[in-house]
């Protein structure tokens, strides 16, 4: 291996890593905030790229049915529901529609505009605006009122939420896999070390998200909201936070942050209905061995599992996976001998 | 165990006699053949995550190391089915021991984390290892063959599977009814309580899920024949997922729960293969949708699966009392009255800059009570904390029966006849209040897994049982025994506690808050049972709030504020002291 192939190959590694990192410090987020393990983070990557590649064909995506069947669920939920407690009629059928207002609009906005030929941009704050509104209806159905489960039912509930999305990913995108154009196809050289625009877009972009969301967390209420519930939910339930809006607040930027990993690399590979699943891990991957409880930590982590990947595809390209995901055994050990008896009663 | 659940055995083995008689169709032979090799997985998943609260995703791959290594020795080795299986058996051991000594230290969630992890990396080491032909899988096997005997793929399949099944049941219907089963049991709800009754509660992790391994690799191995070819497909975290989900259909807490599981996710999926692709047009493994919205609805509204239904109709059975033949278990050396029990010299904790227990001593006499109070955070169940063990002494010593015990972990304490209640009433819920009395009597027991799985225990457990329904005499609740412990109003879990704590025949008790939240009459009750125990010549040390309980059965009171000893002396004393009484109500300035 010379210096230029090892250059490459770091590049190959922290762009990679990059789209982990984001979708790590997702996974810390949704899990510190709701105590979810949220297994379907992958998902919103391939529903992020496979819609824009739906509007490129100028195709109506099929994210936007399974939108809409989503939101006419919850709609029900809420309806039935507050009848259920004995709401008058009127009050219950506001409460039916509200959760259908932004997920129509948007939908209805993609209906009208996939068939005409459409700026990158617009395909892309489309596709964004798609996806992201999943994101509060999937808590809504299936975690909201599991909010007081133990961790491990939450997990076995997220299992179940990606073996049903992945199902449904199939259903509504077919089993063709898809790779969208680049946003940019400079190609700059620093050394002898070529490095492609996309590269740099999925590196800066994450960048600037990560350092927005720091930004988020530190400096605006609902940011420190959402830290007060992740530090202690009955706590911050006394303090007039409602520890439903947090979740769909979290959901809403997990899957905002799974749609533009999905859109960063869509350009990279061939994204199928159930790619998502492998990328979203590899980011959990780097989650879990910070301990899924420090931001910083699981961005570093990240960095490093995207070049472990890059250099052991180049030695062993056949056991990246193996490689990539037995790491976190190792990780959990050196974690477990500090591991005292005061980590209970919580 | 009850005789209608041994009947219940017998009666499961007679209708695997005579399904295996019945004409069946072939479809509905094989449907039968996949339930079996399922279920006996599925049956240490229940072990793992409905028993002992440890949620695997990785079960798949312990298969696949069975499958592996019985299609990879026979093919290439010529080895018989006998051999290919003890050698897998010994394989999959050894590697989910080596894994669960990695992993199950970790609290929670971790474990199932890692399971996944391991899930993935075990699939893609199958599918790109070329002696194991890679994607592919190995194809070619004979058919089963046992003792000159070929078993073929239909009812003689079915017979020898299904026989497996049942002696796993049967095995583990054992295990869990007896000693190392109980602890096995109080792994559930944090490891806190099994430890203070003397439960390795490490070792007993590790032991479970080894042997729910050995189950997965036997249904391997089982499968490999079967099949007669093998690929990694079937070893993935889609598999390992799938079996976790007839796991919680069927029902995670009961074995027949894995039984009933694999069958209708069994029979749902042939279904649904068939019907949806054709509902939908198109082709594609769309069970997955109907099966990912049933888990989560399953735990929305039916956490406890659909055997709880079963259950439900079938009513709840009694122990038989059998034990009133049983031997005596044996019963320690008593200090003589008056002698010192427990030494706590000058202990010490701090969290970080904040010193929670400040040089504290105290001693406790042989036949004496003594309570320890002090305002709200005067450091009482901290101190609790440090004399049994629970937390690691930052300074200081603790001398039990003239030992020191200082540095030892809680179970060791627990062993040498120290024993403790909780402030937080912890039990069993769904187990018996004769079942949770019996946990205390561990460190007094010896009968590990296997005597357990050949009922070589039997004696053993009548003598648990036998004391188990002593002690529960001794604290008043000689009627209640069969009850399920969630059902006992809050006064007598807590006497139900105490009962526990003195199936361990212990030299000391510590009570934590025994009287938080009782009514009169169940205080009156609680006071009753102390002085009767301190007659018989038990010494106990008490935290409490309650002052008119410590007042009245108390002849020694310490006292404590800010983590700091105020004084101590006799009940007339404390409440003349104006040290005292300026912690409790302040000072007038």
């Amino acid at each position: 291996m010379d210096i230029t192939i090892a250059g490459m190959l770091a590049v190959d590694g922290l762009t990679n890593g990059a789209i982990y990192a984001l979708l790590g410090l997702a996974t810390v987020m949704v899990f510190a905030v709701t105590r979810v393990i949220f297994i379907p983070q992958g998902e919103f990557v391939a529903f992020g790229a496979l819609t824009l590649a739906m509007f490129i064909d100028h195709k109506v995506p099929g994210t936007v049915w399974l939108l809409l069947i989503m939101a006419l669920v919850v709609a029900l939920q809420e309806g039935v529901g507050a009848v259920r407690a004995g709401a008058p009629f009127q009050q219950a059928l506001t409460r039916a529609v509200k959760p259908l207002l932004i997920p129509f609009m948007t939908a209805g906005l993609s209906i009208w505009l996939a068939p005409h030929e459409l700026p990158m941009w617009s395909m892309v704050l489309l596709s964004l605006a798609l996806v992201t509104a999943m994101g509060p209806l999937l808590y809504r159905l299936a975690y909201q009122s599991l909010e007081s489960a133990t961790p491990l039912v939450l997990l076995i509930v997220s299992v179940g939420v990606h073996f049903a999305l992945t199902g449904l990913a199939l259903l509504f995108f077919g089993p063709e896999g898809f790779r969208n154009p680049a946003f940019w196809d400079e190609r700059l050289q620093i050394g002898t070390v070529p490095i492609n625009g996309q590269a740099v877009i999925i590196f800066v972009t994450a960048l600037l998200f990560i350092v927005a969301l720091w930004y988020f967390f530190g400096n605006t209420l609902f940011g420190k909201a959402l830290r007060a519930t992740a530090v202690n939910r009955n706590g911050a339930r006394l303090m007039g936070i409602s520890t439903h809006t947090a979740g769909q607040l979290t959901f809403t930027l997990a899957a905002f942050i799974g749609a533009l990993s999905g859109l960063l690399i869509g350009p990279t590979t061939t994204i199928l209905y159930d790619s998502g699943f492998l990328i979203g891990l590899k980011g959990f991957v780097a989650a879990v061995i910070a301990g899924l409880a420090s931001y910083p930590g699981a961005l570093v982590v990240a960095l490093g599992v995207g070049l472990v990947e890059a250099f052991s595809s180049f030695w062993a390209s056949a056991f990246k996976e193996v490689i990539v995901f037995a790491l976190i055994l190792p990780a959990l050990w050196l974690r477990s001998r500090h591991v005292t008896d005061d980590e209970e009663e919580h | 165990m009850s005789r209608l659940r041994r009947y219940n055995l017998w009666v499961v083995l007679a209708v695997i006699v005579l399904l295996s008689l019945l004409p069946l169709p072939a479809f509905w032979v094989a449907q039968l053949n996949y339930t079996g090799l399922f279920a006996l997985t599925c049956l240490g998943l229940v072990l793992l995550t409905g028993v002992a609260g440890l949620t695997s995703f990785g079960q798949a791959a312990f298969v696949g190391i069975g499958a592996y290594t019985a299609a990879w020795c026979s093919l290439n080795l010529g080895w018989p089915p006998t051999v290919t299986l003890i050698l897998g058996v010994t394989l999959t051991g050894v590697s989910a021991w080596v894994i669960g000594r990695i992993t199950l230290r970790l609290s929670g969630h971790y474990l199932p984390l890692a399971t996944i992890a391991w899930g993935l990396s075990l699939y893609y080491l199958m599918g790109n290892l070329e002696a194991l032909g890679k994607y592919d899988g190995l194809i070619g096997l004979n058919s089963l063959t046992l003792f000159g005997h070929e078993i073929g793929q239909g009812r003689g399949f079915f017979v020898v599977s299904w026989s497996l099944l049942w002696v796993a049941t049967v095995a583990l219907t054992f295990l869990l009814n007896s000693r190392p089963g109980r602890a096995i049991r109080a792994l559930k709800d944090g490891r806190q309580m099994a430890e203070a009754m003397g439960v390795d509660t490490f070792g007993y992790k590790v032991t479970i899920f080894v042997i729910a391994a050995v189950l997965a690799s036997v249904a391997g191995w089982l499968m490999a024949y079967y099949q007669r070819a093998v690929n990694p497909s079937a070893f993935g975290l889609k598999w390992g997922i799938e079996y976790l989900f007839m796991v919680v259909v069927g029902g995670a807490g009961s074995l027949w729960g894995a039984w009933l599981g694999a069958g209708v996710v069994r029979v749902l999926d042939e279904q649904l293969q068939a019907w949806l692709p054709q509902l939908l047009g198109m082709s594609g493994s769309f069970e997955s949708i109907v099966f990912g919205v049933m888990l989560v609805l399953i735990l929305k509204y039916r956490p406890d699966g659909l055997w709880s239904w079963v259950q439900q109709g079938l009513g709840k059975t009694e122990r038989t009392r059998d034990w009133d033949d049983a031997d005596v278990l044996t019963q320690r050396t008593k200090p003589a009255m008056g002698d010192v029990v427990l030494d706590v010299q000058k202990i010490r904790k701090s969290f970080g800059g904040l010193v929670a227990v400040n040089d504290i001593s105290f001693q406790v006499r042989a036949g004496q009570i003594v309570g320890l109070i002090g305002p709200n955070g005067a450091g009482k169940s901290t101190t609790f904390n440090l004399i049994t063990g629970t937390l690691p002494l930052s300074a200081g010593e603790v001398y039990f029966g003239g030992q020191p015990v200082h540095g030892l972990h809680a179970r060791d304490i627990a062993k040498r006849g120290l024993m403790r209640t909780f402030q937080h009433v912890k039990m069993i819920p769904e187990m018996s209040v004769l079942d949770n009395v019996a946990i205390g009597a561990h460190s007094r027991s010896k009968g590990e897994v296997f005597s357990a799985i050949l009922r070589r225990n039997r004696g053993e457990e009548k003598s648990i049982m036998a004391e188990a329904e002593r002690q529960l005499k001794r604290v008043g609740l000689g009627d209640w025994i069969h009850e399920q412990a969630a059902n006992l109003p809050m006064g007598q879990q807590r006497l139900m506690e105490i009962a526990r704590a003195l199936c361990a025949d212990p030299t000391l008790l510590l009570l934590d808050e025994p009287a938080a939240g009782l009514r009169y009459l169940e205080k009156q009750e609680l006071m009753r049972v102390l002085r009767q125990l301190q007659s018989e010549g038990m010494s106990i040390l008490l935290v409490e709030h309650d002052m008119d309980l410590v007042m009245d059965v108390c002849e020694t009171i310490v006292v404590m504020e800010f983590g700091t000893y105020l004084t101590q002396g006799t009940p007339d004393e404390v409440q003349a002291d104006p040290k005292v009484r300026a912690a409790y109500l302040g000072t007038e300035h």
